[in-house]
């Protein structure tokens, strides 16, 4: 039932068997008017059917030809419906794996008085607290108030090791459908039955909840429009025809109106739509809303957390640098106290430096009677009370404030470290131990491999980077020049993010960003693609619109792929739909009239072999192209990152000038076919 | 084809292009109230006319109160031009003493002034007195050309605006097309035109001795002598020059351009046709400009350079081939003719002048003519259909062609737009629903009033094809042309259609009004819902609009979307004309 059972082929039999079905369903003229495009075929077919029936109860018109035509006109309406199923069809498949994860379970209800009851999960309500043990299923969506425990999340994520959820902090949240390993917790719910992040994310794959996004919105109406003039171009073509001596029969016109109405782009556009949402999901990202996916590919301002996206999560403290008058071993004991209790990987490196450089040992933290002073957002500094010792250790300024507040100085010496430090790329922590400054820690920062080159790529699309991080400006010049990122954001706190984010919106711009924590939570809500960390608390996963199920940081630049891949798809699909008419026409309008006027075979550059192959071959080359397109529709167009110019000229090429030659081939090729068959 | 012909089409362009900078630049001036050479005398002029209607210069208006300005003002000009019309027979300036106008052609005429359509279904020397012309039609030719400048100018501002709900204000745009741009252009044009033999008086017409009389048969058989000629005179120089400048085309003059009192001169044809793409091409620059992108108007000004060129080259081309089945005739260029098909051509204009007029006066929607179309062979006669059906979006009309040409950007944009993997964005401008769907209503209306009308003159043998004087394709080509140039509000005729009758006065006067005011309305909602729009600032991700790639596409957009439409009436007018011919059949 994992997730990762989802990279399924193309044409997996099972839902290609659903999709031929449901193909089929659809022809319910209610769900085809969502399409106009394909409706008006629709219309046609009918049209024709009737006519057929009228013509062979009277043995008028020409049977052989008629009939094919209508079997084409209703195989083209069908093809689009299975374009549709087909991509709708994988969404299920990935819904059926995650609905054998909402199974019904028992929960253990804890009553007011500490009682606990047995109830079913979907009689939980927003509230509730529910005690969940070792082996068992996590009822429901909610929120860890107690205990500690490793949760098998392999369902949701499709990641098999075990992750840690524990009460308070940023790794509070548990999903219904997750299995607890070890130890006992608490959980408060916090979604109704139905409204579970798995019951969203069924909803979600399957395309139930499917509204169509603004671009795709746009371009229906681009398509529609499209339809009607050709509508207007065919239903006029009649009166000039018979002016001309040489009128047309309903079932060459209504051949001649499918084969110039965009098809093509209106038998693909749902699938392109729903296939896009679906490549997200392989990339285990969730997305509230296709329209969410949409703004990825128009972003203009990626907001990267240094830590943990650009540069490996752990810096490392890899030197002691004593203030005068200090030794670097009383430099690194003050440092290790203060670490002693700082659970961070920074925190433990500094442990493991002051034990392997001066064989300090790691103090038994039960014995010191010591107070830690726990790090905060304001302060910006973490320490130890122990035996009459103050130590502080933080950033420059913070400890600068420190010392000043106690009266001292920050030697310049210090200053000069810290500086050099920072210059290094490194990041600096500075110790103070009663109101004098210690020396300087050295941690540093390693930059993930790989990530220069992608945000060159990203520049070339026109996106910009920004790395945000706590660090001092000039640590974070430092970072920023070795990564390089386009611009930082440096000793960012909530608030300057959520400006940093308001400022460029104001420019017009649209910014993404990724993040995890609750102060995150209004600056996720505030971007126009906002990434939250499955990882991350409750608040965090609510106020952004996608999810990420790996908490991988760095998949923001994946989603930006996705979302540009989604409408480079439409738009390749609608230039080649609109380029294919050439060809149609040069099929289509000299055996419409060359019976009359021979000299009009001069259009016939294809040299079909008749009127009818001629008129079978377009109509048959139209139908085709939708079910040869649909591999192109799921998968999404080639994507390289480049310049928006040179992606046009590549796509234009390809989709328009190829949109136009295609045809002539296929058209040729058809009837070439048809004639050897003795179909015409 | 000679080399003369391409040297003086050469010539033409690059004249064009030349004067497109200084035009551009003074019209980004005029229009954004800056200081120009011409405030001194014209600046006193402006603010008297505002004072005496009360029109606050400052107010800015939406687009919604932009229409109405604009609906209000031509229906208010329509009617002034209506009644007298009417009225001309009571009114002063009629030494012919010509009666009132019959109202179904008053009408037509009215609203095909007011359209800047200028659509002929009369013969003015016979019809309409000189108060009429000059207070009728020419103050049409400026007042129409000036409400195109100002829906432009309003387009572009919508595209350059940020965040905002409004658009400039009608009048004052109006006002200023008018004195800064129109009239002292005309002034100096029509003393131009005086100078090479343009006539400019108030005169009775001259009834002059002909040198060789002639021996007529009349339609009841008689025959008889004529000895007399009538020479109409009259006030042509003045509106010659706007009927040019403004892209108007209505001739004083029935034979129009090819009238020698109109256009005399090789200096003077060459004169006309530079002022018709003299506005229209220095409003790219001017676009360029006020969008803050140069190079993007450079590149619009280019899509229609080659575009026009097409036409040119097919038209010069076909013209030059003369009529294969005309053995007879000596179709050669030699040092005294020019050769190729000389029907219904000015000798003194020759292939290259009339070709090249042809395609001009077509591309810009300006209809005036020195040639008639109907006499070209059918496939340089299907390059003025072409143009026309195109959307009048080569140079087009005086700001009309510009609006017209962004429709087709914003459509160009978002087509391809999605193909750079973002929502389509057209100058920092995102191409949102609303937009697709008023730029697909403009370029819906084209095709449904002309295909429209067209198909159902040819269902009515009493009333459409009545009026033919040629049948088959060619008959076709002449009902297509009607309701193509009406449409587009080009106004010039194929000739060959008795235009002058009740179904083609009242249904070519909807097309007419319906193909300017219907598709302004759509043009102008996308202008307000584009203004309200934030600019994303460009970056390499952003769809480039300035390169010559986007030309390309722009190009072919304009090609596909007008192909696409009307390919199969073409294929049985024009086309299947020309197949016929080679086969050895006229019509």
């Amino acid at each position: 039932m994992s997730m990762q059972a989802k990279r399924r082929s193309l044409f997996d039999p099972k839902i290609m068997r659903r999709a031929s079905v449901d193909a089929l369903v659809k022809l319910n003229p209610r769900e085809m008017m969502k399409n106009p495009v394909m409706f008006v075929v629709e219309l046609g077919s009918v049209l024709t059917t009737v006519l057929l029936i009228v013509n062979m109860a009277m043995h008028t018109g020409n049977f052989r030809f008629n009939v094919q035509i209508t079997i084409w006109l209703w195989f083209t309406v069908l093809f689009a419906n299975f374009a549709e199923a087909m991509a709708e069809g994988r969404g299920k498949a990935q819904a059926d794996a995650l609905r054998l994860a909402k199974s019904e379970t028992t929960a253990y209800l804890v009553g007011k008085s500490g009682t606990v009851e047995e109830v079913p999960s979907s009689q939980l309500h927003v509230g509730d607290v529910v005690r969940v043990s070792a082996g068992q299923m996590v009822p429901g969506d909610g929120e860890v108030i107690e205990g500690v425990a490793s949760v098998d999340e392999s369902a949701i994520t499709g990641e098999s090791a075990p992750v840690i959820r524990e009460a308070g902090g940023d790794r509070s949240a548990v999903t219904g459908g997750t299995r607890v390993l070890s130890d006992i917790i608490s959980v408060r719910i916090t979604a109704n039955p139905g409204e579970t992040f798995l019951d969203r994310m069924i909803a979600l794959v399957e395309g139930a909840e499917r509204q169509k996004t603004p671009n795709e919105i746009a371009l229906n109406i681009l398509l529609s429009g499209l339809t009607i003039i050709f509508l207007l171009a065919v239903v006029t073509l009649q009166p000039f025809a018979k002016y001309s001596g040489a009128p047309q029969t309903v079932f060459v016109l209504i051949s001649l109106l499918v084969c110039l109405i965009p098809t093509t782009i209106g038998g693909l556009l749902s699938a392109i739509g729903i296939a896009g949402m679906d490549r997200l999901v392989q990339h285990n990202v969730l997305a509230t809303s296709g329209r969410a996916v949409e703004a990825a590919g128009d972003v203009n301002t990626l907001l990267l957390d240094k830590t943990g996206t650009i540069t490996i999560g752990n810096r490392q403290a890899a030197e002691f640098i004593p203030a005068p008058g200090v030794t670097a071993e009383q430099l690194a004991d003050a440092s290790q106290l203060s670490s002693l209790s700082d659970e961070t990987p920074e925190g433990r490196s500094i442990v493991v430096l002051a034990k392997e450089q001066f064989n300090l040992r790691g103090r038994e933290l039960g014995q010191l009677h010591a107070e830690f002073i726990p790090f905060s957002a304001t302060t910006r500094m973490s320490g130890i009370e122990v035996d009459g010792r103050s130590i502080r250790k933080g950033a420059v300024d913070a400890i600068a404030r420190y010392l000043i507040d106690l009266g001292a100085p920050m030697p310049d010496a210090v200053r000069a470290n810290v500086e050099e430090i920072a210059r290094k790329g490194g990041t600096p922590l500075v110790v103070a131990e009663n109101g004098r400054a210690m020396g300087v820690i050295y941690l540093k920062d390693v930059v993930k491999g790989g990530m220069k080159e992608r945000f060159e790529q990203l520049r070339a699309m026109g996106i910009r980077t920004i790395m945000i991080t706590g660090d001092n400006p000039l640590t974070a010049a430092a970072i920023a020049r070795e990564a390089g990122v386009d611009d930082f954001l440096a000793e960012a706190k909530p608030k300057d993010k959520m400006d940093l984010i308001k400022r460029e919106q104001a420019e017009g711009k649209l910014v993404a960003m990724t993040g995890d924590g609750t102060n995150d939570a209004p600056a996720l809500a505030q971007a126009d693609v906002g990434v939250a960390m499955n990882s991350g608390t409750q608040a965090a996963k609510e106020a952004g619109n996608m999810v990420d199920l790996d908490s991988n940081p760095t998949k923001l630049i994946e989603i930006v792929a996705i979302g540009k891949q989604l409408l480079m798809t439409r738009g390749a699909l609608t230039t080649f739909s609109i380029s294919n008419d050439i060809a149609k026409y040069f099929a289509i309008i000299p055996a419409m009239f060359a019976g009359v006027f021979p000299v009009l075979n001069a259009l016939n550059i294809m040299h079909l072999h008749n009127a009818e192959s001629a008129v079978l071959s377009a109509v048959i080359f139209n139908a085709l192209v939708i079910v040869g397109l649909i591999p192109l529709a799921l998968r999404g167009v080639g994507y390289k990152p480049m310049s928006a110019a040179a992606l046009l000229q590549r796509n234009l090429v390809v989709y328009g000038f190829g949109g136009i030659i295609v045809p002539f081939v296929g058209i040729k090729l058809l009837d070439m076919l048809i004639v050897a068959l003795h179909l015409a | 084809m000679t080399q003369n012909g391409w040297l003086q089409i050469a010539l033409f362009i690059a004249a064009v292009l030349f004067l497109a900078r200084p035009m551009g630049s003074y019209m980004t001036a005029v229009f954004e109230r800056r200081k120009t050479f011409l405030d001194p005398v014209v600046g006193p002029c402006e603010r008297l006319l505002y004072r005496v209607t009360g029109v606050d210069p400052d107010q800015e208006m939406r687009w919604t109160q932009y229409a109405v300005a604009m609906l209000v003002f031509s229906a208010a000009t329509l009617l002034l031009t209506y009644v007298v019309e009417r009225l001309q027979a009571y009114l002063p300036w009629n030494p012919q003493h010509l009666p009132g106008v019959e109202s179904s052609i008053a009408l037509n005429t009215a609203i095909s002034f007011t359209t800047n359509t200028n659509w002929q279904a009369y013969t003015p020397e016979s019809t309409m007195s000189y108060l009429t012309q000059m207070l009728g039609l020419s103050t049409h030719n400026f007042w129409s050309a000036a409400v195109g400048l100002a829906l432009a100018i309003a387009f572009v501002r919508g595209i350059a605006r940020r965040e905002m709900k409004t658009l400039g204000n009608f009048w004052v745009d109006l006002t200023r097309g008018t004195l800064w741009v129109l009239l002292p252009i005309s002034i100096v044009y029509s003393l131009a035109l005086v100078s090479q033999g343009v006539v400019q008086n108030l005169r009775p017409y001259d009834t002059v001795k002909i040198v060789e009389p002639q021996t007529v048969t009349g339609t009841d058989g008689k025959t008889s002598t004529v000895t007399t000629q009538t020479i109409a005179q009259g006030p042509v120089a003045s509106q010659e020059a706007i009927k040019m400048l403004g892209t108007n085309g209505g001739g004083f003059f029935n034979a129009n351009s090819a009238h020698p009192f109109e256009n005399p001169t090789p200096f003077t044809n060459f004169l006309q046709m530079l002022s018709i793409f003299l506005i229209p091409a220095g409003l790219c620059i001017t676009l360029g400009k006020m969008v803050h992108s140069p190079k993007h108007g450079w590149a619009v000004l280019a899509a229609m350079v080659v575009l026009w060129c097409a036409g040119t080259f097919t038209a010069y081309w076909a013209e030059s081939q003369g009529n294969p089945l005309l053995h007879n005739v000596d179709a050669r260029v030699t040092q005294t003719q020019s050769g190729g098909n000389m029907e219904g051509k000015e000798v003194r204009f020759g292939i290259a002048n009339s070709a090249l007029f042809a395609t001009v006066t077509t591309d810009a929607s300006c209809g005036a003519v020195n040639s008639m179309h109907d006499s070209f062979t059918p496939l340089g006669g299907m390059v003025p259909m072409v143009n026309i059906l195109l959307g009048e979006v080569v140079f087009g009309g005086v700001g009309a062609g510009l609006y017209g040409m962004l429709v087709f950007v914003v459509m160009a944009v978002f087509i391809a737009g999605l193909m750079v993997g973002r929502t389509p964005e057209y100058l920092g401008k995102k191409i949102e629903s609303f937009d697709v769907q008023m730029a697909m209503l403009y370029l819906l209306i084209f095709p449904l009033l002309i295909l429209g009308f067209a198909s159902i003159a040819v269902l009515m043998p009493n009333l459409g094809l009545s009026s033919l004087s040629n049948h088959g394709p060619h008959g076709l080509s002449e009902i297509l042309y009607a309701y193509t140039s009406a449409t587009g509000n080009n106004g010039s005729a194929f000739a060959g259609l008795s235009a002058n009758t009740h179904w083609y006065n009242y249904s070519l006067a909807a097309a007419m009004f319906f193909g300017r005011f219907m598709m302004i309305i759509p043009m102008l909602a996308i202008a307000g819902n584009l203004a309200g729009k934030k600019i994303v600032p460009s970056s390499a991700g952003t769809f480039p609009v300035t390169t010559p790639l986007f030309t390309v596409l722009l190009t072919g957009v304009i090609l596909i979307v007008g192909a696409l439409t009307f390919f199969p009436v073409l294929a049985l007018g024009p086309v299947l004309e020309h197949l016929l011919m080679r086969a050895g059949q006229l019509f």
